[in-house]
């Protein structure tokens, strides 16, 4: 992949080449010559995901919060810090000394395991995101079934957590969140089916690259803004965020599965969540908003230049939080769905779609259909 | 190199975890009572176990999803591999994907895709 040079050669021409090198490819370069500056690409690697997962889960709480309240005409946290931003990390300081409380009929050990699936999963995936050219821990060549196959394992986490715990709740919570994952996956799957269809890799570097013409969501004839909206939903549904959370819909089951979960281990659920989020929201703009790639319109060269001016990571960044903002809004605009229409949602609307859309987009790669062919 | 990354991910996640439980343990107070241990029922008794018999509605759904999950994983060969392939393999997955849609519509007949 780091040795194509048909990069960029839209619009532009000259002025941009970006040479894609994921920090494991340099740790492999380095371990022929010096052992240490690979070690140091590992432990490089591992402290950028530590801080990438502190600071989203301190960044992504305190905006949700204020997202809310604005919605709502409210101030939200105003106290802690100025405009509030230190709320998340008071409330971190108090969660981390809270009693641990782990109930005398749950199975213990199941009970402590469950919060470690839950969060490896998100850590996962964050490592084979592409954020920018240069910026990208692993390129695993199968990145999107690995991204299916670790997101999937999520519901594990869930079901284990609220199982483990022994009370009504949190079974009933776990058992829904089950279902909903499970069914939610499937149109998830097809979806991101139409993007490797055309892109003709699973490698996430080289979806982003394939997108050097246009983003998916436009490139493909319909094709892909209909993939687009199916995997927002079925996603949105993946890591059950409102209008999908009934597994933990505190009306009915006080917390649903975590219910049981106390003190810096409900935390880990709670983190789990956001990063799940902001997940969702990289790999969405990574398939189909074109990843790091600017903006770019046909034949506006001026227009062009001044999009590449931008960096690739603010692009990234730009677009995912536009998603995470678009994911929020739902919250405060949809009401909360019935299990039953849930199910429907899924089985009857937007499985047949996806199923009749993956076809679809079958027949337009064969007749070679898609916008801004390559030159 | 690629998935060793991975895997020094997942050690590290579970570290955060470990790490994070380990130094809670420390600082927060215990002070486990008969009460406070048990199960979450806002305030109610519980009786009985919560492991119990479940409505086979799920079963049905997770068995759906094994259909249509390990369709999806035969299609990815065929969708990385499709530029090259040309019109049969456009066939052949058509075919393929025809069966499983008839086989929705028949669940769908049925009432398997009913929540009860």
């Amino acid at each position: 992949m780091n040795s194509a040079p048909h990069i960029i050669q839209i619009a532009l021409g000259a002025a941009s080449s970006w040479q894609v090198k994921t920090v494991s490819e340099r740790a492999a370069d380095a371990l022929s010559s010096n052992i240490w500056e690979s070690i140091a690409y590992m432990a490089v690697a591992l402290a950028a995901v530590g801080l990438l997962i502190t600071f989203l889960g301190l960044s992504l709480i305190y905006v949700e919060r204020k997202l809310a309240a604005h919605f709502q005409c409210r101030l939200g946290p105003m106290r802690v810090g100025p405009h509030g931003i230190f709320q998340t990390l008071a409330d971190t300081i108090k969660l981390l000394v809270k009693e641990d409380i782990i109930p005398q009929e749950a199975d213990k050990p199941m009970h402590l395991l469950a919060p470690f699936l839950c969060l490896a999963v998100p850590v996962l995936i964050l490592g084979v995101v592409p954020y920018s050219p240069m910026t990208q821990i692993a390129d695993v060549n199968i990145g999107v079934l690995f991204v299916t196959a670790v997101g999937g394992f999520g519901v594990m986490g869930i079901l284990l957590g609220g199982w483990s715990s022994n009370n009504k709740w949190s079974m009933l919570g776990a058992m829904r969140a089950g279902a909903q994952i499970i069914s939610y996956e499937v149109s998830a799957t097809l979806a991101l089916l139409v993007v490797v269809l055309f892109a003709g890799t699973m490698s996430l570097a080289g979806i982003v690259e394939s997108q050097q013409q246009g983003w998916w969501i436009w490139r493909a004839h319909g094709v892909g803004i209909v993939a687009f909206i199916v995997y927002v939903i079925a996603s949105t549904a993946e890591i059950n965020r409102t209008p999908f959370d009934i597994p933990e819909g505190e009306s009915e089951l006080t917390a649903g599965f975590h219910t049981e979960y106390s003190g810096l281990r409900f935390s880990f659920f709670f983190l789990a969540e956001f990063i799940n989020m902001f997940v969702v929201a990289a790999l969405t703009s990574t398939l189909f908003l074109g990843g790091w790639m600017p903006f770019h319109i046909g034949e506006w060269e001026a227009f062009n230049g001044v999009m590449d001016l931008v960096p690739p990571g603010v692009w990234f960044v730009g677009k995912s939080s536009f998603i995470i903002f678009v994911i929020m809004w739902f919250r405060w605009t949809f009401p909360r769905l019935r299990v039953d229409q849930l199910m429907h949602l899924e089985w009857k609307v937007l499985l047949p779609i996806g199923l009749i859309n993956l076809l679809a987009a079958a027949l337009l790669v064969l007749r070679h259909l898609y916008f801004f062919p390559a030159a | 190199m690629d998935y060793f990354f991975v895997l020094m991910l997942a050690g590290m996640s579970a570290a955060m975890v470990a790490g994070g439980l380990a130094f809670s343990f420390l600082i927060a107070p215990h002070r486990p009572g008969a009460i406070k241990n048990s199960p979450y029922e806002c305030g109610e008794p519980p009786i009985g176990q919560a492991w119990v018999q479940f409505n086979v509605g799920y079963y049905l759904f997770g068995l759906l999803f094994l259909v249509f999950d390990v369709e999806a994983a035969f299609l990815y060969p065929w969708a990385v591999a499709f530029h090259g392939l040309g019109f049969m393999a456009f066939l052949e997955m058509g075919i393929f994907l025809l069966v499983l849609i008839l086989g929705l519509a028949y669940a769908w007949k049925k009432g398997a895709l009913e929540w009860v």
